[in-house]
């Protein structure tokens, strides 16, 4: 496995910008994960790197090696598609093989390999069937074996788990990270999943219109996010943002909004008034959507069940507050 | 889905039917059947007379080694129209699946032919490779004379009748590389498959039920619908060297006046027809039931 290095990479299409000048660098091993909305050049910049697309300036460093230009049919990287992109015309076995067999190995090496990964994927019995009579789950860990067979220096993963069902996503997303771990598969993982991103990631990226908002690990990110964006798209429910106006914050700085997390606002009865006006129970937890009397929302996430009542006196810890500048986004 | 839309009273149902019905009858149903009718009797020179002559018509023509060799002039001559319609359809259409500018001119220009009436795609052929007067044929030496050799007519009417069915082949095969998914033959690439190892192993496997179709559908166009384009080109000649077993058909019975024996080949043709049909229509429906 190999280190990645993105130097001022833009794509642009036409006079449409995709990709503002991306610096970046992977390292042996690790899974980062692109995270954002629709639409802000996540995809793209996977494709950049496959070679699907072509930048519009930078270059792409693909362990020590310059690949910018290179065919994308010998940059040695893998990638795994949302739709997965099994060949219909083969076998399981024989989808894992094709890239084994165009680069000239051996009929018996070829099987010994795919035998090898079947069983790591618990595919051992599915070797003769075609992706037509596979489920989606099935189908998925067929496209990872078909990356993984490879031994590639870079592996892609585009949305792979948006196809499935909620509950065969929990348990591909560890499985999918328990396999890149144990294989030290250097990864970069685009979704638009904030939990995928959370639970899989080594380091995050969050993208907004083609630049990248933050890059750091899931925590930092959770715990001090660069922008309003990025606090408000990682985490759920998102985090509140508060205009200074309420009583209860004092030595905020008149330039700044507030964003405080619906886990850590407090119950205190010297605290504001706040009149509920939906109550969501989850069973572990619960949450309260609710109106302060300054007429901005709060959003609280309270262990245990509904609270009964219809109003609550809410404070926010200072140590608890993230602070942003109400111009330009940025943390203060 | 089935849909299905309920009439009141009978009439205005069956008034919509006749106009199909009428022409189906008088254009197929009465044809074919006065084949039938006339391929087992014998009728004199005026056509006042005519005998009943059972299967002697079919007798002498499965005993003709004319007729054998028209049927081995025909299979050779479906073949080649075939093989090198699709071959071009697919090459076309290869060219245009990629971005290339003014895509879309280029498959209007290319659907062109298939709109011009088989006489006169034959005059245009006849423009063109005419040995005295053809704006290629004059260039092509004095050796060049397909009104004399064989082997040259059967060349021309091979490229006349492909030229006319590129657009149809060329059309279905568009459709059929615009139905592969990107992602497929990008996760080929990324594989290590590019140019025609990708093609080899990826488009062509993809391609394969709409080559099927294709084949069907080119076989029954070469044998069937190109005497308009021989008849125009070479009248069946030099010495039968394009005489096909429509051209035959026509030859025998209007030219040669050998009604009995015209409607046997006719009935014999009628046979493939059917034959090829029922091929096609039970592949059409393996492929829509997969």
């Amino acid at each position: 496995m190999a280190t990645l290095e993105l130097h001022s990479l833009t794509k642009n299409f036409g006079a449409t910008s995709i990709l503002k000048s991306l610096d970046l660098t992977l390292a042996s091993g690790e899974m980062l994960v692109i995270v954002g909305a629709s639409g802000c050049g996540k995809s793209t910049l996977l494709r950049l790197v496959a070679g699907l697309e072509t930048p519009s300036s930078g270059r792409i460093i693909l362990e020590g090696e310059d690949i910018t230009n290179r065919d994308p049919s010998k940059r040695d990287i893998a990638m795994v598609f949302q739709n997965y992109a099994l060949y219909p015309h083969m076998t399981v076995a024989q989808n894992m093989g094709y890239a084994l067999k165009l680069r000239g190995e051996m009929k018996e090496e070829i099987a010994r390999k795919v035998a090898e990964t079947a069983k790591l994927l618990g595919l051992g019995e599915l070797l003769s069937r075609r992706p037509g009579q596979l489920s989606g789950g099935q189908r998925q860990r067929v496209a990872m074996g078909r990356a993984i067979i490879r031994e590639p220096k870079l592996f892609l993963f585009d949305e792979p788990l948006s196809n499935l069902d909620a509950k065969l996503r929990v348990t591909m997303r560890a499985e999918i990270r328990r396999l890149q771990q144990r294989l030290a598969i250097t990864s970069l993982y685009v979704t638009h999943d904030q939990v995928e991103a959370m639970t899989m990631a080594d380091r995050l990226i969050v993208m907004e219109a083609g630049r990248a908002s933050q890059i750091a690990t899931p925590m930092e990110i959770f715990e001090k996010p660069a922008n309003l964006f990025v606090a408000q798209f990682i985490g759920s429910p998102a985090m509140n943002i508060l205009q200074p106006a309420e009583a209860a914050f004092a030595n905020i700085p008149p330039n700044a909004v507030i964003g405080i997390r619906p886990e850590h606002v407090i119950l205190d009865n010297n605290g504001l008034q706040l009149l509920i006006d939906l109550v969501e129970p989850l069973g572990a937890e619960t949450l309260i959507y609710g109106t302060l009397a300054s007429g901005q929302r709060l959003t609280l996430r309270r262990p245990g069940g509904p609270p009964g009542v219809t109003t609550l006196q809410v404070a926010f810890p200072q140590e608890a507050l993230h602070l942003f500048d109400s111009v330009t986004g940025e943390r203060l | 889905m089935e849909r299905r839309t309920l009439f009141p009273g009978k009439l205005l149902p069956i008034a919509l039917m006749v106009p199909q019905l009428l022409l189906t009858f008088i254009f197929f149903l009465w044809p074919a059947g006065r084949a039938i009718e006339e391929s087992v009797t014998a009728a004199n020179a005026f056509g006042t007379n005519t005998l009943f002559v059972g299967f002697d018509n079919f007798t002498a023509l499965f005993t003709d080694s004319q007729y054998w060799s028209s049927v081995g002039r025909t299979l050779f001559f479906c073949a080649a129209v075939s093989l090198v319609a699709m071959s071009f359809g697919l090459l076309f259409a290869n060219f245009t699946d990629r971005n290339l500018r003014g895509k879309n001119w280029y498959r209007t220009f290319l659907i062109w032919p298939y709109a011009v009436a088989p006489a006169l795609s034959a005059v245009v052929w006849v423009f063109m490779a005419d040995p005295q007067i053809g704006l290629i044929g004059r260039y092509l030496g004095p050796n060049w004379n397909y009104g004399l050799n064989g082997n040259q007519a059967m060349g021309l009417v091979i490229a006349a009748s492909a030229w006319k069915q590129v657009s149809y082949n060329f059309i279905f095969y568009v459709a059929a590389l615009q139905s592969i998914p990107r992602s497929l033959t990008e996760a080929a690439t990324l594989d290590g498959a590019r140019g025609f190892t990708r093609f080899r192993t990826m488009i062509w496997p993809l391609l394969w039920p709409t080559t099927m179709f294709l084949l069907v559908v080119n076989l029954v166009y070469a044998a069937f619908d190109t005497f308009g384009t021989i008849y125009a080109l070479t009248g069946g000649g030099p010495a039968g060297a394009t005489e096909t077993l429509v051209v035959k058909v026509y030859e025998d019975g209007y030219i040669g006046n050998d009604i009995g024996g015209s409607a046997a080949q006719s009935v014999a043709l009628m046979v493939l027809v059917v034959a090829l049909v029922s091929l096609q229509f039970k592949f059409l429906n393996r492929r829509t039931a997969a």
